[in-house]
């Protein structure tokens, strides 16, 4: 076995330059920090890559395929006698892959943030806390058991908030860094609820344990069963809801958009490429024993993420904020991914939908992160993020322009970019197991070639001229990690994942069935083809459409009115019906009762007072008729 | 003849009294009539100690000797008890009891 | 001279010190100097306890001084450490050497104060070592009753009515408590035999069912008021409202796990078989707490009020814990209570600090904070974290070891409550981010506020003290996590053994 002891350098960096610069940042030059972090984030990269290599194709093909090996581990809190918590660096194929897509991309958003946060007075702050986060998900994905997993993700958790609520002076970022923290936390009460009943029922935390087919946690899913699915199952389902949260699947996806808030740079990173498919990570790294012990909380994954995947590019096509477009997309993208792993099973052909998922994770990365660092550019440069304020930018922004052009190619699924490998993949196995949700999600393949170019004309078309001041290119040091993103969205589809990332470690034979990738490319074209009538010109067309489905866009628009539903929650009946009275009940009933205790106390003695009158005479009648009463006691009743 | 008057009769003389001297003490107002019922209180003690002598013990003294240390205390008492009401009179100018009231909560 | 005898010599000797001095100034340094011998008093008697332990010693207490006090009654001024008490004395040298910092500028009859607080300290490391019932319940009278003088005249808002309030209502509990001392004392020997008050030699013996029956809940319950037991928690937050900083810091850092520590000690270990009785009617009130509490500080505007609230739901959680009764829940049980003691004597540091220079505790007054004090902005922050129970600081490995212990229970009712308990994780990040969202972040609300000073070098010690000591829980915690563990099995064993024989 090789030594991959050095892999725990790999998230430490960051956290060391996490640390440096938070504590010591505001007295060096804003240029150098970002240095700083870039440099730690590089060294991570360039160690990450090295792994790859060495896992990948070094000399770990045997006849069992790719093992997950433990490269490091220290055993950090002792809990029971079996439960331990463990800190330390599991190595197996999706590991490393998110190795790869995380510091690439982490990397990519360093360079480009020093050119887009130039100025900012929190320059230093922002690089501190972007290694805090590049720390946190390097740790999780490298977990070696489920609890040193919970740990990272709730650090994840809390560098999403900083990072979200980064321009804290403003309400909205405020209320947006709460709310993901809320939501997520919600949700991340399922993970722990799960990982309870999880380890009661297997005794362990560990990965290898778990996930081993022939070991105890999957031969224990015949034990108890609770209204029709057995515990393990039940617990599975917790876990997911936990990936859920954080992947913002439907119901718990309204804190995406408004995540918004933060610097585009961060939107890149996290909510984009990182840590929303956390959840996704989470399911493919407990996969064998969803396959094998709980199809049943499979199929929950498979319809969770199908039904995200439409509701999203429904709202997609109604908003205007680019960013928005983007989150909405995002969504979709990861309950692709959701849904991918949902209808796989394990073992060879049969885990087809879970190579996909990683596949399509991959390919995402790049370009969700190289949309998002665009539409940066594009805010950069015309200070809005309204489609309306924008057109004609192809003109002012030509590298921009060809990126995101090259990007919104991808995600539509044209070949021969990487997505269309990736979607076709997980279309494939989506219609090998459930025909409805491979409609579900070739209905989606269409909106969302139609959304995103939709987006594309708004941005980069139309005849406007008429700006405040000339949009200009932004400078190289945000175009450089934009043409570095494209090249990894045209050429990563040629990755042979197949062989690399696979349910049970073993390559398999792949090759494109013709009889769905056609039918799949014809959608994306034909919603490229509506949105170049419908936006590539001024065309009345678009308002006449939503004339038509009037009801349907409002809703749409409104993001099918979830916020409101999680205000009115959260406001009136937590705050006002919950809360309120609970501190009312305490004040007034509780502490109403104690000083009522006391009122009885000072009453009594009010009324004993009065044997204290100083009057002579009633000290003589109470002396005689005590005396008489005793007297009579004694005589008659002794 | 004192044989032929029964000991009911001193008992029955020397209860009333001895309750017309707490209803006294217990009602009047001016101290001075308050002390009067004390000694009436103190007066019908002597009267039941005699009578109880001489009926029961015609022998013995005890009931006398009894009597006379308590005429004794009697009139040392009456004597510091009106001390202490020419006291009260100088400070309260009266001597009405519900005007000395001031030991209180 | 035993070490543990120190630790009442040195505050009394400090507080004869500070009887000689002056005035404000020098009667702090003289403080400052005594509880700092103190803090490195108790760090050394860690590290002798550890190397005590891995030399192989294995009595259940260790540095044991025992002197006869009342012959005719067999008390003794009896004391002992394990690793708990240990851990708890640890807590409170850090806990009053902070508090000694906050305090700094303690303008009126400061040397009145400082004796006060010391005197309260002396009562809570007499508790934590003493091994004989009745000089436990002497220390724990001194540690309660400075409680009514330091509110009633150094406090701040209805002082006079809180102090009272907190005083009788500890007292009431002290009733209690004599009540089930003494049942101990009367009932734990067999007949014959001379009565005794020492812990060690009561633990060894039988105390009858019935009662056991009886005791357990006053005993319980006189300890439970000063752990903020529902519905007996309403002294604290008043009490903690209206008393200044350092006394809060004291109070719910410290005096409140007197609760939880008593009720380990005397209730459940030396009537382990009425505790497994009545476990689910306290527990059910413990759970009740923990939510109830976190629920209470979401619509609060105070900021000390919050804290209060969120005292009652964390120290709910440290009897939750202690009644689930397995190693790993009761282990967990004394990590939050050194965990949010050193936290929540965190917070009111920072709200003393923050109301030194605003003058105002109300949130709503106040906004955007974090540009003009960023060092108090951030610390608060981190504490607000570390209380949610984020990884890193010492609350998730309280919590998680709580919530870990107590699921492993046979019996759904365990399982089921504990959920409940767990479900406080989700309530807790809403206020501490509520208070955060208002307090700190957003625009400046009050132009007043423009120009407040950062933290002095005095506040950064205290601060950083307490930040410190919550990380290297947080990120290191299996040294402490043995130490508990390790005294907790002869507790434990006894436990257990009531189970094997069978008494329902």
């Amino acid at each position: 076995m090789a030594d991959y002891t050095y892999t725990i350098l790999i998230p430490l960096i960051p956290l060391f330059v996490f640390l440096f610069l938070g504590l010591t940042g505001h007295k060096i030059k804003p240029f150098i920090t970002g240095l700083i972090g870039t440099t730690g984030l590089g060294i991570s990269a360039i160690l990450s890559y090295a792994t790859a290599y060495k896992y990948f194709i070094g000399a770990h093909v045997t006849g069992t395929g790719y093992t997950s090996i433990k490269g490091f581990e220290v055993a950090w809190l002792h809990l029971t006698e079996k439960l331990t918590i463990h800190l330390g660096v599991l190595i197996d194929p999706i590991s490393v892959m998110m190795l790869v897509v995380i510091t690439t991309v982490s990397l990519m958003v360093h360079i480009y943030s020093i050119g887009y946060m130039k100025g900012d007075p929190g320059f230093y702050r922002f690089f501190s806390f972007l290694s805090l986060f590049s720390f946190s998900m390097l740790g999780l994905v490298l977990a070696t058991n489920i609890f040193q997993m919970y740990i990272f993700w709730e650090l994840v958790g809390v560098s999403s908030f900083l990072l979200i609520g980064y321009y804290y002076e403003k309400p909205s970022a405020v209320a947006a860094s709460k709310k993901a923290f809320i939501v997520t936390r919600f949700a991340d009460l399922g993970f722990l609820i799960g990982i309870l009943m999880l380890s009661f029922n297997t005794g362990t935390f560990d990965f290898q344990t778990l996930t081993d087919p022939h070991g105890p946690a999957i031969a224990s899913a015949g034990g108890a069963a609770f209204m029709g699915m057995s515990v393990l199952s039940w617990s599975l389902v917790f876990i997911f809801v936990g990936g859920a949260g954080k992947s913002a699947m439907f119901p718990f996806h309204i804190w995406l958009p408004d995540a918004m808030e933060g610097p585009t740079p961060v939107s890149a990173l996290i909510h984009a490429a990182t840590m929303v498919v956390a959840g996704v990570y989470l399911v493919a790294r407990l996969f064998p024993v969803y396959a094998l012990a709980a199809p049943d909380a499979l199929t929950v994954v498979a319809w969770v993420g199908g039904f995200s995947s439409i509701f999203a590019a429904v709202i997609a096509c109604t908003q205007t904020d680019i960013k928005r477009v983007l989150a909405f997309s995002t969504m979709s993208q990861i309950g692709y991914m959701m849904l991918s792993l949902g209808v796989s099973g394990y073992g060879g052909e049969e885990g087809l939908g879970f190579m996909a998922s990683n596949f399509h994770l991959f390919t995402h990365a790049m370009f969700k992160a190289l949309l998002f660092l665009g539409a940066g550019a594009v805010i950069h440069a015309v200070h809005t993020n309204e489609i309306t304020g924008m057109g004609n930018l192809r003109k002012y922004l030509p590298i921009t322009h060809i990126t995101f052009l090259i990007a919104c190619l991808t995600i539509a699924g044209i070949p021969p970019f990487s997505a269309f490998f990736s979607k076709d993949e997980i279309l494939v196995a989506a219609f090998h197991h459930n025909k409805f949700l491979f409609a579900v999600e070739y209905i989606v393949a269409g909106l969302t070639a139609f959304y995103m170019f939709r987006l594309y004309y708004g941005i980069f078309w139309g005849k406007k001229t008429h700006y405040h001041h000339t949009p200009h290119e932004s400078p190289l040091v945000m175009t450089i990690p934009l043409m570095i993103l494209a090249f990894g969205s045209v050429f990563a589809g040629f990755l042979p994942f197949h062989n690399l990332v696979t349910s049970d470690g073993l390559g398999f034979e792949s090759h494109i069935d013709w009889m769905i990738a056609i039918p799949s490319v014809l959608i994306g074209v034909l919603g490229i083809v509506i949105a170049t009538v419908m936006y590539k010109n001024e065309s009345p067309l678009p308002d006449k459409v939503a004339g038509t489905f009037k009801n349907l866009y409002k809703w749409a628009h409104h993001k099918f009115y979830m916020d409101e539903v999680y205000l009115f929650v959260t406001r009136k009946i937590i705050y006002r019906y919950i809360s309120t009275p609970i501190a009312w009940f305490d004040r007034h009933v509780i502490d109403a009762t104690m000083n009522g205790i006391a009122g009885i106390i000072q009453f009594a003695s009010y009324a004993i007072k009065g044997f204290q009158s100083g009057r002579l005479q009633q000290y003589a009648f109470v002396f005689v008729s005590g005396t008489v009463i005793l007297v009579l006691i004694f005589v008659y009743l002794v | 003849m004192i044989q032929n008057i029964p000991l009911s009769y001193f008992l029955v003389i020397s209860t009333l009294m001895f309750f017309i001297g707490i209803y006294g003490f217990l009602t009047r107002r001016n101290l001075i009539t308050m002390l009067m019922s004390i000694e009436l209180i103190l007066n019908s003690v002597n009267i039941n100690f005699v009578a109880f002598n001489r009926y029961l013990y015609p022998q013995q003294l005890e009931g006398h000797f009894f009597m006379l240390i308590v005429i004794a205390v009697a009139a040392a008492e009456a004597a510091v008890a009106i001390a202490i009401i020419i006291n009260i009179y100088r400070n309260f100018k009266s001597i009405d009891v519900e005007n000395v009231d001031e030991m209180k909560f | 001279m035993n070490i543990l005898n120190l630790f009442v010599i040195i505050p009394m000797l400090t507080v004869g010190g500070i009887l000689l001095t002056k005035d404000l100034k020098q009667s702090r340094i003289v403080s400052a100097i005594g509880m700092g011998l103190q803090l490195i008093l108790s760090f050394v008697l860690v590290y002798l306890y550890m190397s005590e332990r891995s030399a192989g010693n294995t009595a259940p207490m260790l540095f044991m001084y025992d002197a006869l006090w009342f012959p005719s009654l067999n008390i003794h001024y009896a004391l002992g450490v394990d690793g708990i008490s240990v851990a708890m004395i640890a807590l409170t040298g850090i806990v009053v050497f902070a508090g000694i910092f906050a305090s700094w500028k303690m303008e009126y009859l400061p040397r009145e104060f400082f004796v006060s607080l010391i005197l309260l300290a002396s009562g809570v490391f007499g508790f934590f070592i003493s091994i004989d019932l009745f000089t436990m319940f002497l220390f724990y009278e001194i540690a309660v009753i400075p409680m009514y003088l330091l509110i009633g005249i150094w406090g701040t808002g209805p002082k006079e009515y809180s102090a009272m309030k907190l005083t009788l209502m500890l007292m009431a509990g002290s009733a209690m408590l004599m009540v089930g001392i003494l049942g101990i004392y009367f009932f734990s020997v067999p007949a014959g035999h001379p009565l005794t008050f020492n812990i060690l030699e009561i633990s060894k013996m039988h105390i009858p069912i019935d009662m056991q029956r009886f005791l357990f809940p006053f005993t319980f319950v006189g300890f439970g008021i000063l752990g903020a037991l529902f519905p007996f928690h309403t002294w604290s937050p008043d009490g903690h409202a209206s008393a200044p900083t350092a006394v809060s810091m004291l109070h719910a850092g410290v005096l409140m796990k007197l609760g939880g520590y008593g009720i380990f000690r005397v209730a459940i270990f030396l009537m382990p078989e009425a505790a497994h009785e009545q476990a689910w009617i306290f527990l059910i009130l413990t759970s009740i707490s923990v939510v109830y509490g976190a629920f209470s500080a979401i619509v609060q505007t105070d900021l000390k009020y919050i804290n209060a609230y969120s005292s009652v739901s964390h120290c709910g959680l440290v009897l939750f814990a202690v009644l689930m009764m397995n190693q790993t829940a009761m282990n967990g049980a004394i990590i939050q209570m050194i965990s949010h003691g050193l936290m929540t004597a965190l917070f009111f540091a920072l709200i003393g600090m923050i109301y030194g220079r605003t003058h105002t505790r109300l949130i709503n007054e106040m906004g955007g904070l974090m540009k003009v004090i960023p060092f108090l902005g951030v610390v608060y922050v981190i504490a607000g974290l570390a209380s949610l129970g984020l990884p890193g600081f010492s609350g998730f490995v309280a919590e998680m070891t709580i919530f870990v212990g107590s699921f492993q229970h046979v019996d759904v009712f365990h399982r089921v409550i504990t959920i409940v308990a767990a479900s406080s994780i989700v309530i807790t990040a809403v206020y501490i981010l509520r208070v955060v969202g208002i307090l700190l972040l957003g625009p400046i609300k009050n132009d007043h506020f423009l120009h407040l000073d950062d933290a002095k070098w005095y506040e950064r010690i205290s601060t950083i003290t307490l930040v410190l000591a919550i990380t290297a829980i947080g990120t290191a915690p299996f040294w402490l996590s043995n130490m508990i563990n390790f005294s907790l099995a002869p507790i434990v064993e006894r436990l257990n053994a009531i189970q094997i024989t069978g008494l329902f």
